[in-house]
């Protein structure tokens, strides 16, 4: 017998007699109260985070931070790219091309404001996986139609097959004393501008 | 500077947990890291999941779409299968750890790699996969920086989540300092710079390796996504960056539909490091051109996960999200740490997992708590941990001298007038301790006992006696 | 007249008369009729939780045949309480424990009472006890009744909720472990400066307190003219002292 038909063999006889499992309850929450502020509460989230927020596509550069390389979609829309900077596309950087660049600047799909979480899933001007995480710097441009309150308000935005990262403030870790520090293989600064 | 001991090769691994606790509880040092690292994390976890008004549904939410999954769990593996399948992955299943060591490695092999990076995986430590690689001429580097610090001390994991939490800031610069080759000059404890170090130290092999080791939070049957949640990035350069990648996944970790992810990434990230969300989150579906792994696999591992789905009562434990709040929250566990559990699966958890996935190997470990019960308040899929704990005791061998003596209590206690008779003996029969009060000193099992605990002496009027009086 | 059974426990019947006559105080104070089936031993619980499931059944049986005939049965500790509740059904497929009060909750959910008229003038430290806290959720309501007393100065003890390692025989089969989370007890209630240390349940009061009397006497022995710290008392005990 195959390894894969000895094991659903071994969950069926497991499961043998077994009474059908109760309906799922699901009274949560799927959204918050209609007077919280999405955009203050995705601020201060972030904040908390250590991320940097900034208002108005004129804030790009600012929050490029003199950044003089920086790498972008090649569908990165072209009022984005603001500021001296060079933009260097990515149509197949290499690793070392991504590693050598200052920073790199793209849109996402959703943003959570209860959490704080930026959600990419590879659709436009959010390019690769690889593009977001080699660079140090993320520049991240979030529309204000874009943010959701609640996890369950943005889930459905997301292709859900598609390659998604969520992102909640710039790398960090836990891992010496259960204290978080920031900065360590991800993009060690997250920077998020927010425009309508 | 002090020489690098590692806490695992001090606690006898085979000893039984009073034992192996007992070694445990005599490192001063230990005791302190730990008692920090749990109260620190505690705080957390209570404040964040203290910000949601529907906490408390969330957990009921959560703990019934995992008994669904149970009750379901055939049709869904093959429903993860297909749709994993169709997305472009290799799914593989392995029936045990030897058969999931050795698809990995023939994976690895015809990737044409001799190393592979990884990203934190309980999965790959119950399995032993880095001992197997290492066995088979293959190197496995870590790169969550916990297991980071754990591979270069050469020890063992203690905790679920931080698998380094033993260990001080302090000890972990001198472990550094020691064994990582490359650390920077005038290493401080400092976190920022410990975790600056790991990142000079890791990053060129995360930039550069071929072939990558993750397992998942969790499978969703409904798309056949893998999730994995972390902190630093690591995870990310792992599933991103190598060609190949193969993920070693728990076949309980299956959730039916995508949407379920609503419920589930609110509960892990408060009840695991304290956090409304941890850094990052990866989801990936097979293969997608042009954009990480083009060669991907998946291994459905069994590894007695299907003998725990036997137990009515017991198979509950397969909801684990491995989040280790139940380790956080636990009296035991923060006395003892992780190792004196004596396996990978340590803490409340542990003590209900481990029986379970190896049947007649920790029989002592039901008996590893207070049942007091703090592991189920926190858990956020609502495992009745003492529940499982007092079924296990239930099910399990026991010594012959306290079977006999149970049996003899309750003969006495099912009878009434021998009861009775029993309580007048033994107030006759502390008289000789009546002036001082209490007894300081008993044989052995009582001494157990007393050894650090005075022992009060029978009433000269019992509550009976009283209540005679009273009625005439 | 109300009437309800007393289950008085084996460790009170065996140990601490006090509780049980302090609760027969307050529920006749309150006008209640009590009455104390003598045929009455042991909830089954050490037997349960140590693995021996038929001798346990066996104890819930007799439970069942002892207080099947009451309407109300009101015991002075929240661990036995909840072994009725949670463990019967299980056991023996009995619901008895729905009718088994644990007395806090009897006194406010039932009898609808906080103010029980006791009068106690002391410094005193409440340690709630796992199985009443957790198992039987009965939440502030013994602090409830206490904080009603006269005279009585509360004092909060530090990192209350976490368990005094008795366990039952978890005191045994890992000693170390157990006076390990006992010392870490004691020194808490110590630190609160009380007269006294009240639980909902006498076992975890024998363990604390036997940690205590110990304490005291190796401060005896060494010359330091210093208690262990607070004494214990059921809180029973505090509810039926009048002034």
């Amino acid at each position: 017998m195959s390894a894969r038909d000895e094991i659903l063999a071994r969950m069926r006889r497991a499961l043998e007699g077994a009474s059908a499992a109760p309906p799922v309850p699901r009274e949560y929450r799927r959204s918050l109260d209609a007077e919280v502020d999405v955009v203050a509460m995705l601020i201060d989230r972030l904040v908390d985070y250590k991320a940097n927020v900034h208002r108005g596509l004129d804030a790009i550069p600012e929050a490029l931070g003199g950044a003089v390389r920086v790498a972008v979609p090649a569908d990165l829309p072209a009022e984005w790219r603001r500021g001296s900077a060079e933009f260097v596309e990515d149509r197949g950087l290499t690793v070392e091309e991504l590693d050598g660049v200052d920073a790199v600047l793209t849109g996402c799909a959703a943003a959570v404001a209860v959490s704080g979480t930026i959600m990419l899933d590879a659709g436009a001007a959010q390019g690769r996986r690889a593009l977001t995480l080699v660079p140090d710097h993320h520049v991240v441009v979030v529309r204000r139609d874009q943010i959701r309150g609640h996890l369950a308000e943005a889930l459905p935005r997301l292709d859900p097959t598609a390659p998604q990262t969520w992102i909640s403030g710039p790398s960090a870790t836990s891992d010496i004393e259960l204290q978080r520090v920031e900065g360590v293989h991800g993009p060690r600064r997250l920077d998020v501008v927010l425009v309508d | 500077m002090s020489d690098i001991v590692p806490a695992a090769s001090l606690i006898p691994a085979d000893a039984p947990f009073p034992k192996a606790a007992k070694v445990a509880l005599g490192m001063p040092q230990l005791r302190a890291n730990l008692a920090h690292a749990t109260g620190t994390i505690r705080a957390k976890r209570a404040k964040v999941a203290g910000e949601l008004d529907d906490w408390e549904r969330l957990r009921d939410t959560a703990s019934a779409v995992k008994a669904d999954v149970q009750r379901r769990l055939p049709e869904l593996a093959v429903e993860f299968e297909q749709n994993a399948t169709a997305a472009g992955a290799t799914v593989h299943w392995a029936r045990d750890a030897k058969e999931a060591n050795e698809i990995a490695a023939r994976i690895v092999r015809e990737a044409g790699a001799e190393e592979v990076v990884k990203v934190k995986s309980m999965a790959t430590q119950e399995i032993e996969l880095n001992e197997h690689f290492e066995a088979e001429g293959l190197k496995a580097f870590e790169t969550d920086l916990a297991e980071l610090i754990v591979q270069l001390a050469e020890d063992k994991p203690s905790h679920i989540l931080v698998p380094a939490i033993h260990y001080n800031r302090t000890q972990i610069r001198d472990i550094f300092e020691q064994r990582m080759g490359d650390a920077p000059v005038g290493l401080t404890d400092d976190p920022a710079a410990l975790a600056e170090a790991a990142r000079l130290h890791l990053r060129r092999r995360l930039l550069s390796s071929t072939v990558a080791v993750s397992g998942a939070n969790f499978a969703v049957a409904e798309t056949g996504s893998l999730v994995v949640v972390e902190s630093e990035g690591n995870g990310r350069m792992c599933l991103t960056m190598p060609r190949t990648l193969v993920s070693i996944v728990g076949v309980e970790k299956l959730l039916p539909s995508f949407s379920d992810l609503e419920v589930f990434m609110q509960l892990l990230p408060r009840s695991s490091t304290g956090e409304r969300m941890n850094p990052y989150t990866s989801v990936w579906t097979g293969v997608r051109e042009g954009d990480g792994p083009q060669d991907v696999h998946v291994i459905l591992l069994d590894n007695g996960r299907t003998g725990v789905l036997a137990d009515e009562v017991g198979r509950q434990a397969l909801s684990c999200i491995r989040c280790s709040a139940c380790l956080n929250v636990c009296p035991v566990y923060e006395r003892t740490g992780g190792h004196a559990y004596g396996h990978v699966y340590p803490g409340p958890i542990g003590a209900i997992l481990a029986p379970q996935l190896e049947p007649g190997k920790h029989d002592d470990l039901p008996y590893a708590s207070s049942l007091c019960g703090a592991c189920y308040e926190v858990c956020p899929v609502k495992i009745n941990i003492p529940e499982v704990l007092v079924h296990l005791r239930q099910q399990g061998p026991h010594q012959a001298a306290e079977k006999a003596a149970m049996g003899a209590a309750e003969a006495v206690m099912a009878r009434p007038r021998l009861w009775r008779t029993a309580l007048k003996a033994a107030r006759l029969g502390s008289m000789p301790w009546r002036r001082k009060g209490f007894v300081r000193r008993m044989p052995w099992p009582v001494s157990k006992w007393t050894v650090s605990r005075d022992l009060p002496v029978p009433p000269k009027e019992s509550f009976r006696d009283w209540w005679k009086e009273r009625d005439r | 007249m109300k009437r309800v059974a007393l289950f008085i426990t084996c460790v009170n019947d065996a140990l601490f008369p006090e509780a049980p006559k302090a609760v027969v105080r307050i529920l006749e104070r309150l006008g209640y009729e009590v009455d104390f089936p003598a045929a009455q031993t042991c909830c089954g619980q050490m037997h349960a939780n140590s693995g021996y499931k038929n001798d346990a059944a066996r104890l819930a049986r007799s439970f069942d045949e002892v207080f099947g005939g009451y309407d109300a049965i009101v015991t002075p500790s929240g661990s036995c309480a909840a072994m009725a509740r949670d463990q019967y059904p299980h056991l023996t497929g009995s619901d008895i424990g729905q009718r088994v009060h644990e007395l806090s909750e009897f006194l406010v959910d039932v009898a609808g009472v906080e103010d029980v008229g006791a009068h106690f003038p002391h410094s005193v430290t409440y340690h709630p006890t796992c199985h009443g806290t957790r198992a039987l959720g009965l939440g502030d309501k013994p602090l409830r009744l206490l904080r009603a007393v006269g005279g009585i100065d509360l004092v909060d003890l530090p990192a209350a909720d976490q368990c005094c390692g008795f366990g039952g025989t978890f005191a045994l089969k890992n000693s170390e472990v157990s006076s390990a989370m006992l010392a870490d007890k004691c020194r808490n209630a110590a630190a609160t400066g009380a007269e006294y240390l009240a639980a909902a349940d006498n076992s975890c009061l024998t363990h604390i307190g036997g940690g205590i009397s110990r304490l005291s006497r190796i401060y005896g022995s060494a010359g330091v003219a210093k208690s262990g710290g607070p004494k214990p008392i059921h809180y029973a005990e505090i509810l039926a002292s009048t002034a």
